[in-house]
């Protein structure tokens, strides 16, 4: 029910709105929730386990009630609180939790059952049959739990992230947040002022109290409008903090396009903010509690503080006649304000037996509510007096228990509150978040001129941290009413009194939890649920903790709270994964041929962040198999192309680039001659292989290495770190030109005459052995030459700087072509490999020393090498280390697999037997059979042997015979041919 | 957590690449013995406090830092080249 003159909300707009199939007009400014509530519109949803029909309870982001869904189709929100949804024209938002309908729903049997269902009723029914476990109980409790469901389609709903940095951030735009951004902004502080509202203000929007002389409401618009005019102050409304974390690191969700009626296409939904501050003030208010007893989840009964936020704010009476259930003072105020605006008030029933009525209406003192009626709305209350019980006939019940200051943000980095008797709760423990100060009703200061004072107190303790001089501004006037509570938690009596309205936890389970010995605060919460819904009990957890201490005879210091955790509110997943995707904005790798390999239909494969070609299909190729075949004859038979780029290459210089070399590497590298590469292989400390590839000598004091493509980034980290943590004294300097050269692989029996076809002198055979490298010119641009293989055949890698790279490698391939020869992808280039036994990070996975691999005597003995020491230890040459052997199939079936495991003859395929691994396989075209790499113990000295691959995933088994794991030219004459 | 690069000035923690114990700065001598070998690469006191860690500037200058934070709250004492005075 609207009441004429109230509200800051515009009665020149309105906008038509449905909620559960109905259509309904409100107002902009209007809440979902107060333009129900103006519509009479009580029941909003059901309950989570006994889907109990349930009203509005707040006026905030703390609404555990009324949850709904909101749109359709992609862009469906489920579980959104109707208390924070702004209407907009055409908004559709639906109930949840309830079917088939939210009048008639089917699960509210589980209410009837409730004396069953109590607190561990899961624990202690679902324990038997264990078979029922996973196939019966479970789908069966999913499907009757959860709330709203996610649509079967795609989101299409855009989020984004954003940054921000700031001197001061004021969490919460209440008096005290407005009071601490003004005397910081006023000081030239950079500021950011946030507030989860779309309207600053916080409580003063919602009281009829005064500031400065005027409305509080007034008071607010001025003083945003003054700050909004200032450069060094950002306002962010809609914009909810959400986390506290290290360095002065917050996490923030913006609700951008929530109240945006027809959202344009890839208009941004939530914007999920990391700020980085040098100091915070928090001002996040406090929240109102109930008071339990007997079916005190009706819909009609209503936080005090909301009712009056309903009736200033959004100018709506959620009833005919309000009654107020209260231990405190400040309730007081709904039945002042309801009598103001003209809204019968029926009674004020105050626990506390001194009190006294502060206007004109009928004070109960001394009383409690000890009931409600009505079938799915309020209808009547009985109330527990002195003198009996009094049945008060009300549409809406104004409860108020006292206020509970939002500590949780100060609990993020491990603090814990602490308890003040003088309020009934929790307040901030000082220096809980470094950098942070706290202000207003989230310290447990109430009055306004508390919070206003408070608030210039934190600004200023924040810019005297920070060294800034403070501008001198006047502290409003306000009222300062002491706050009067005496605590009342729950009403005694006998029926289910509510704590967690949404998990549907009561009195008597938290009482159960503690004559079951769950009497940590932790463990009754994990046992009854308390607290564990959407809510995260903002609404209920001091009272649930007060009513533990009281059953387990402790006071509520000694029992504490539970751990408050980041977020503050619920974040949505799609919000924090922005940018993340599909591709996202992962940055993509590409090689100059790659623009050439897509023409040529390659398909590209990820490999790290490096984008290469798989194969190149010709005409008529059906299978990559074929393409495969086809290109590993290109090497084997003529000549073939391969875009090498990706290996990591690191460009070494200074006097003691040898040393440096000589350290990294287990082999020698101050002995390479200049124009000449050498094989190195790389350990880590611990002894372990961490990397291998091909140096080149370009001249006395210059290196250039390479590394594996996967490894490249790791070998440049640890190259840094022993020449700036290890030995800072050597005279060396280490850079990256992975990007600056362009290299291709030019591979088989032609691969010299396609050189020479292409470079501007032929190369001198006797010049050019095996392993020689040199710089070279090509049709005028400078280019380096390598004559290295990783297919076993005659072969060069030619490097260009990288802006001749697609060029070179067109004419390569042209070449190639002319000479019966083509490119080659990885699939070719990882089958010539294997025909070799060349390795790669499959067989050097990190638990591989140079032994295994049949490189013991590449460890130096003549010098000091990372990884020397640890190379030897005992572990590295025990009897039973699995070795690197060659396979090939020698039964029936043929097929290997990597990832199979390898079982002797008659034993059981199990673990206990277990004998070895494949780590490497390929289809060779050269051989027409299988082959594969991999671990078996004692691999070396087994050849000939013949065992059993089993793949216990894909069901092969395939008879094995161990061999050398250089299947192809084994004594290397088609490479140094 | 953001750490303060002395070459770069303060950044996200996200740049940062994190090593383990400042330990790793103290490597013995190649026949120091099984014991120190083993303490230099396996053994961590794992206290609570004030830690010496290792961070490579990975995602900026690529510069190794010797960093002191506490394992407790997270505060970062201070953040310098490893290199420290033998550069």
């Amino acid at each position: 029910m609207r009441v004429a003159g109230k509200g800051l909300i515009d009665r020149n707009t309105s906008l038509s709105f449905r909620f559960d199939g109905s259509t309904y007009r409100g107002f902009a400014g209007d809440t979902l929730a107060s333009a129900l509530l103006a519509n009479d519109v009580r029941m909003v949803g059901r309950s989570f386990k006994y889907h109990r029909p349930r009203g509005i309870l707040t006026a905030g982001s703390e609404e555990p009630n009324a949850l709904v869904t909101v749109g359709k189709g992609g862009a469906t929100d489920p579980n959104v609180r109707a208390t924070v949804q702004e209407v907009y024209e055409g908004l559709e938002a639906r109930p949840q939790n309830a079917w088939p309908s939210l009048g008639f729903d089917l699960l509210s049997v589980n209410d009837l059952a409730a004396p069953f269902l109590g607190a561990g009723f899961y624990y202690k029914t679902f324990m038997w049959p264990r078979a029922f476990w996973e196939k019966v109980y479970e789908p069966a409790i999913r499907r009757a739990a959860g709330l709203g469901a996610l649509g079967p389609v795609k989101d299409e709903d855009h989020y984004e992230k954003a940054y921000a940095f700031c001197d001061l951030l004021v969490i919460g735009a209440g008096p005290a947040g407005l009071m601490a951004a003004l005397v910081a902004a006023k000081s030239g502080a950079q500021v950011i002022l946030a507030d989860e509202d779309s309207l600053m203000g916080g409580r003063l929007n919602a009281e009829t109290l005064e500031v400065d002389g005027k409305p509080g409401s007034l008071w607010v618009a001025e003083t945003i409008k003054a700050l909004s005019a200032m450069e060094n102050v950002r306002l962010m409304t809609r914009t909810t903090v959400t986390g506290a974390y290290d360095g002065g690191t917050f996490g923030a969700l913006e609700r951008v396009g929530h109240h945006v009626p027809d959202m344009p296409k890839g208009g941004v939904k939530e914007t999920f903010w990391r700020i980085v501050v040098k100091r915070s003030v928090l001002a996040a208010g406090a929240i109102e509690r109930h008071i339990a007893f007997q079916n005190n989840d009706r819909p009609g009964i209503m936080g005090a503080g909301a009712v009056r936020a309903y009736l200033n704010r959004w100018g709506v009476a959620p009833g005919k006649a309000v009654t107020v259930f209260a231990n405190n003072d400040d309730a007081h105020r709904t039945a002042l304000d309801m009598v103001d605006a003209g809204v019968h008030v029926a009674a004020v029933i105050d626990s506390r037996a001194d009190a006294k009525a502060l206007g004109d209406y009928r004070v109960i003192a001394g009383a409690m509510v000890s009931g409600s009626s009505g079938r799915k709305r309020l209808e009547a209350v009985s109330v527990q007096t002195g003198a009996g019980v009094e049945n008060i006939m009300t549409d809406c019940l104004a409860v108020s228990g006292g206020w509970n200051p939002t500590v949780h943000m100060t609990c993020h980095m491990n603090g814990r509150p602490t308890w003040n008797a003088d309020i009934a709760s929790f307040v901030p423990t000082p220096g809980s978040i470094p950098g942070m100060e706290v202000a207003g009703a989230c310290n447990g200061a109430f009055s306004t001129a508390a919070c206003l004072s408070e608030g210039a107190a934190a600004a200023k303790a924040s810019l005297k941290a920070m060294g800034m001089t403070i501008a001198d501004v006047a502290l409003p006037s306000a009222e300062d009413t002491p706050y009067a509570v005496s605590p009342l938690w729950a009403v005694p009596g006998k029926g289910r009194a509510w704590l967690d309205f949404q998990n549907d936890v009561s009195v008597k389970d938290v009482k159960q939890a503690a004559v079951e010995n769950f009497t940590s605060v932790e463990h009754m919460k994990r046992y009854t649920t308390q607290g564990m819904a959407t809510d995260q009990g903002k609404n209920s957890n001091v009272t649930a903790l007060a009513l533990l201490a009281d059953a387990t005879g402790r006071g509520i210091p000694e029992t504490g709270t539970t751990t408050f955790r980041p977020p503050f509110s619920p974040v949505a997943l799609a919000a924090l994964g922005a940018g993340a995707q599909g591709a996202g904005f992962a940055p993509e790798r590409k090689t100059t041929s790659h623009r050439a390999s897509v023409g040529m239909g390659a398909p590209m494969i990820a490999v790290g962040l490096w984008y290469r070609p798989s194969y190149f299909p010709t005409a008529g190729e059906t299978t990559w198999r074929q393409s495969c075949d086809r290109e590993v004859g290109y090497v084997r038979k003529a000549v073939g192309v391969c875009d090498v780029s990706t290996l990591g290459k690191i460009d070494i210089q200074g006097p003691d680039a040898a040393k440096l070399l000589d350290f990294v590497y287990t082999n020698m590298f101050s002995t390479l001659k200049e124009n000449r590469v050498r094989y190195g292989l790389m350990l880590r400390e611990d002894g372990f292989v961490m990397d291998d590839g091909t140096t080149a000598r370009l001249g006395p004091n210059h290196y250039v290495m390479t590394t594996t493509t996967a490894a490249a980034g790791q070998v440049m980290r640890h190259l840094e770190f022993v020449t700036q943590a290890l030995h800072p004294e050597w005279d060396v300097r280490i850079m990256s030109v992975t990007e600056q050269w362009a290299q291709f692989a030019v591979a088989g029996p032609k691969a010299r005459d396609l050189l020479n076809g292409l470079l501007d002198e032929t190369l001198d055979v006797e010049a050019w052995p095996f392993m020689a490298c040199g710089p070279v010119s090509v049709q005028g641009v400078q280019g380096r030459l390598f004559r290295i293989s990783f297919s076993g055949e005659h072969a060069y890698e030619l490097a260009v700087p990288s802006r001749y790279g697609d060029a070179m490698f067109r004419q390569l391939l042209a070449q190639a072509e002319a000479m019966d020869g083509g490119a080659y992808g990885m699939e070719a280039l990882n089958v010539l490999r294997i025909e070799k036994g060349f390795i790669t990070h499959s067989e050097i996975h990190g638990r591989i020393s140079a032994q295994d691999i049949g490189m013991g005597r590449m460890l130096s003995q003549k010098k000091d090498f990372i990884g020397k020491t640890m190379a030897h230890r005992p572990g590295f040459l025990a009897e039973g280390r699995e070795q690197l052997v060659g396979m090939k199939p020698v039964g029936a079936v043929k097929q290997l697999t990597a990832g199979a495991h390898i079982y002797s003859d008659g034993e059981e395929p199990v673990r206990a037997h277990d004998q070895g691994y494949v780590t490497s396989v390929a289809f060779s075209p050269t051989f027409g059979h299988y082959l594969g790499l991999g671990f078996v113990q004692n691999g070396l000295s087994r050849h000939g042997e013949v065992l059993n691959m089993v793949d216990h995933l894909r069901g092969i088994q395939t008879r094995v015979e161990l061999c050398d794991p250089v299947f192809f030219d084994p004594e290397g004459g088609r490479t140094r041919g | 957590m953001r750490l303060r690069c002395p070459i770069c000035g303060e950044r996200d923690v996200r740049e940062f690449y994190y090593q383990g114990a400042a330990v790793m700065l103290e490597r013995p001598a190649p026949d120091a013995g099984e014991a120190a070998w083993d303490d230099y690469l396996h053994l961590r006191e794992n206290q609570p406090g004030d830690f010496e860690e290792l961070w490579s500037h990975d995602a900026g200058c690529g510069a190794w830092l010797k960093v002191v934070r506490n394992t407790a709250t997270h505060e970062v004492k201070s953040a310098d080249l490893a290199a420290g005075g033998k550069g």
